[in-house]
């Protein structure tokens, strides 16, 4: 055995610190050791270079770089190996910069004896270290996007012309989502629903996407390439392909619901289409109010249906299907403003949320008022956001331009209206935001650096009286408003909820769904083949959601383009001589990766290294030694901990 | 002329004094003024509860001259809704005991003029007559 030591200096970062001098002794010391060599950058091409001629000249075997964390430059040098010709199972690091230099920035000559202790350590596990092959499997061309908004759209549509196979699937009647209840987008005040419209219509339209409306995903198990995925698909009572959309089911219908399309502004009937641009363009039946199916009950929708569309023997359906990836789209709800109060929504009439309020300015600009909301408009900014006692310590990120967009837009349509925005921090961060923001402020817009403590209603007018300082005069603000405006946050969805607990993937502390690394993974999540796109990830604006829902689509691509993928190999094995069948191994893991096999009489644990992650739950709990976690093997810590002691 | 801020050692050191004798750390405010918005007794007082927290986020020392450290009342409505979770009526009393601990007769009650009697808020006379416990 030949073992070259690499001990890296990274720039300053680790040789400011440690003694490189005597951990290069130390090195030389140890059992195989026949070269240590140091380097200012070992991961550079040069430095590579160095390492890959010596492998040549000196005929190692086996290497260990005693540099940083293997979770940053570990991929660099084991495609380092591969390119020296080596299996890339024989190289082991040792992390001397976050567990030394950078941990005991104060106290060097502790920071050089760990350096000593943790590249002994990797010189110990090296000696036993076996080479591992990557087993290549098969992968076919099907997509699971779960979620029809902006971000489920987009994916899908990339997916589908890139020749994928798409399963889009949206719990409500239409695809869509939020986008489609905006009046218009900021800052370039495109019309939402104009913009949105091609594309849901391009959905419907693909060759290569299934769409599945008013449905669920209930289940899934499975792994990279072969995920099964139940689907539950309710019943809308109405055949799209008959249905003309003419209303006439609408108008005898006697039930009516508030409007979720409108924010509960308005009303609409049990049988409805939640809006013009509906995808698919159809009527639903909505069972939960509708007086009945039975002919008896009512039946008036049916009777007055010319197109016969209308079928009440519909039942739920259950549908399985398999895919290759999935790309999780679930989005965001608005935060509900009563958990605030103080604000008095859902107590005052006059104080909204800014989502009914871009229903209400769309109405408005058509002529077709929802409600007369008044020339004294208050927004209120930050409501559910940055907001500690509600255990919301995140920007929204949206709420600072929608409430600029909205103010202009209520001002286009009267101009004599007098605005005022009560901020905290104004965020005008994105392309073409402050430029917006400036514009808001040319046409009239006040804006007003407070944040709202409580609103009180005037009972005699219902006008509303806003308890705020103007922290730029110190001076607290009186005069009365016609409508408050919140404007709300985003929270994790509902079906992102649910959707965590199905796929079994992790969040950060706001609750939304974590990618798999800050900076360099933002789309991927910590399980192969599953992605993120939009406001799941966190809050964020259509265009960032847009080129996010591309990201996730090109990442899902990468894995399945080629055919074939490579399983990592550092998984758990069983002996099967030694297991005992006591069935531990099976209540300990995490991932569902290990089941009983029989043979005769007998029952043995048996690992599928396609689930199976690498935990070592298993390893560590097996009583006979039977689990193996592969890389790691009880021999090879064993080694590691006699390294130290 | 605008007033001036001095940012020095004795400013730096005042704040860390704030922050130990209160526990809380003064420099998280975000200067949103919530505590101001709904603090019963800022129409009265001179200076606002979010000028308060900045001044001691500064180190400025003239905040121990300002009225509102005394007509705090401790309701602690603003404690309840400062958004970044700061315990703005335990820096108020923080900064009545710095004020305090100079163990000194604040006021002397026979040469309080009925005048002045009347226009004193009750509560500022006793916190002001509690020397040590503030």
């Amino acid at each position: 055995m030949r073992i070259g030591v690499y001990i890296c200096h990274c720039g300053g970062n680790i040789s400011d610190i440690v003694n490189i001098g005597e951990a290069v002794e130390f090195a030389k010391k140890q059992k195989d050791v026949v070269l240590v060599r140091d380097n200012g950058h070992i991961c550079s091409n040069e430095g590579q270079m160095l390492v890959l001629s010596d492998i040549r000249e000196f005929k190692l075997d086996k290497i260990v770089i005693a540099a940083c964390s293997p979770s940053f430059q570990g991929q660099t040098f084991m495609k380092m190996m591969e390119r020296a010709g080596l299996n890339p199972y024989v190289l082991e690091m040792a992390n001397i910069r976050e567990q030394c230099s950078w941990a005991h920035i104060n106290y060097p000559e502790e920071a050089t004896e760990k350096a000593k202790d943790l590249t002994n350590i990797a010189i110990s596990k090296v000696r036993l270290d076996t080479p591992l092959s990557k087993a290549k499997m098969p992968i076919g061309k099907r997509v699971l996007v779960i979620g029809g908004g902006i971000a489920g759209i987009q994916a899908a549509l990339d997916l589908g012309d890139a020749g994928f196979k798409v399963y889009l699937v949206e719990e409500k009647p239409t695809i869509g989502g939020h986008m489609a209840q905006l009046s218009k987008t900021f800052p370039t005040e495109d019309c939402s629903a104009c913009i949105l419209s091609p594309k849901m219509s391009d959905v419907a339209a693909h060759p290569n996407i299934e769409l599945l409306t008013y449905s669920e995903v209930i289940a899934i198990s499975g792994y990279l390439g072969n995920y099964n995925a139940k689907i539950k698909i309710k019943p809308t009572y109405v055949d799209p392909s008959k249905c003309t959309c003419c209303g006439d089911c609408s108008e005898v219908c006697p039930v009516d619901v508030p409007n979720e399309f409108n924010e509960g502004l308005s009303f609409r009937k049990a049988i409805y289409i939640p809006t013009d641009i509906a995808v698919p363009h159809s009527f639903t039946l909505d069972i939960e109010n509708c007086l009945g199916l039975l002919p008896l009950a009512c039946a008036k929708c049916r009777d007055a249906c010319d197109a016969k569309a209308i079928n009440y023997d519909q039942y739920e359906k259950t549908m399985d299907i398999t895919v290759d990836t999935i790309i999780v789209a679930t989005g965001f709800d608005i935060f509900n403003p009563a958990e605030k109060p103080v604000f008095g929504f859902g107590k005052y009439e006059n104080v909204l949320t800014a989502l009914q309020l871009e229903r209400l300015v769309e109405h408005e600009e058509s002529g077709k008022n929802l409600v007369d909301i008044g020339n004294k408009i208050a927004f209120i900014q930050c409501v559910g956001s940055r907001d500690e006692q509600i255990k919301k310590e995140y920007c929204s990120r949206v709420c600072c331009m929608y409430a600029t967009k909205l103010a202009q837009l209520l001002k286009r349509n009267r101009p004599e209206r007098d605005i005022y925005i009560f901020y905290t921090d104004l965020r005008a961060y994105g392309k073409g935001f402050e430029e917006y923001y400036k514009r808001a402020q040319k046409n009239g817009v006040k804006y007003i650096r407070g944040r709202t403590a409580e609103i009180q209603e005037n009972p005699k007018n219902k006008k509303l009286i806003l308890k705020v300082e103007d922290t730029l005069t110190r001076s607290l603000i009186e005069g009365e408003f016609d409508t408050v405006i919140l404007s709300t946050g985003m929270v994790p969805s509902e079906g992102t909820k649910k959707i965590r607990d199905i796929l079994r993937i992790g969040r950060t502390t706001d609750g939304f769904l974590a990618e798999a690394h800050p900076k360099f993974k933002p789309v991927d999540t910590l399980t192969e083949g599953i992605f993120l796109a939009g406001t799941v990830q966190g809050p964020k604006d259509i265009p960032d959601t847009v080129a996010q829902a591309s990201a996730a689509a090109a990442r899902a691509i990468r894995l399945m383009n080629k055919g074939e993928y490579e399983a990592e190999p550092i998984t758990a094995s069983i002996d099967e001589e030694l297991c005992a069948g006591c069935g531990v191994c099976i209540s300990v893991c995490p991932y569902d990766a290990i089941a009983f096999e029989a043979e005769g009489a007998r029952k043995f644990a048996k690992v599928n290294e396609m689930l199976c992650k690498g935990c070592g739950s298993c390893a560590g709990s097996c009583p006979s030694g039977a689990a193996q976690q592969k890389w790691f093997n009880t021999e090879q810590i064993k080694e590691m901990l006699r390294a130290i002691l | 002329m605008s007033k001036k801020i001095i940012l020095d050692k004795e400013s730096a050191e005042f704040t860390k004094k704030i922050i130990e004798l209160s526990g809380e750390i003064v420099t998280l405010c975000e200067q949103c003024g919530t505590c101001s918005g709904g603090c019963p007794m800022c129409d009265k007082a001179e200076t606002s509860p979010s000028l308060m927290m900045r001044m001691a986020a500064l180190g400025q020392k003239e905040i121990l001259g300002s009225d509102i450290i005394w007509y705090c009342a401790s309701c602690y409505t603003c404690t309840v809704r400062c958004p970044r979770g700061i315990d703005i009526s335990k820096v108020a009393e923080a900064l009545r005991q710095i004020i305090l601990r100079d163990s000194v007769n604040r006021i002397d009650l026979s040469k309080l003029t009925p005048a002045e009697l009347e226009k004193l808020p009750q509560i500022a006379l006793v916190a002001a007559l509690r020397k040590m416990t503030g």
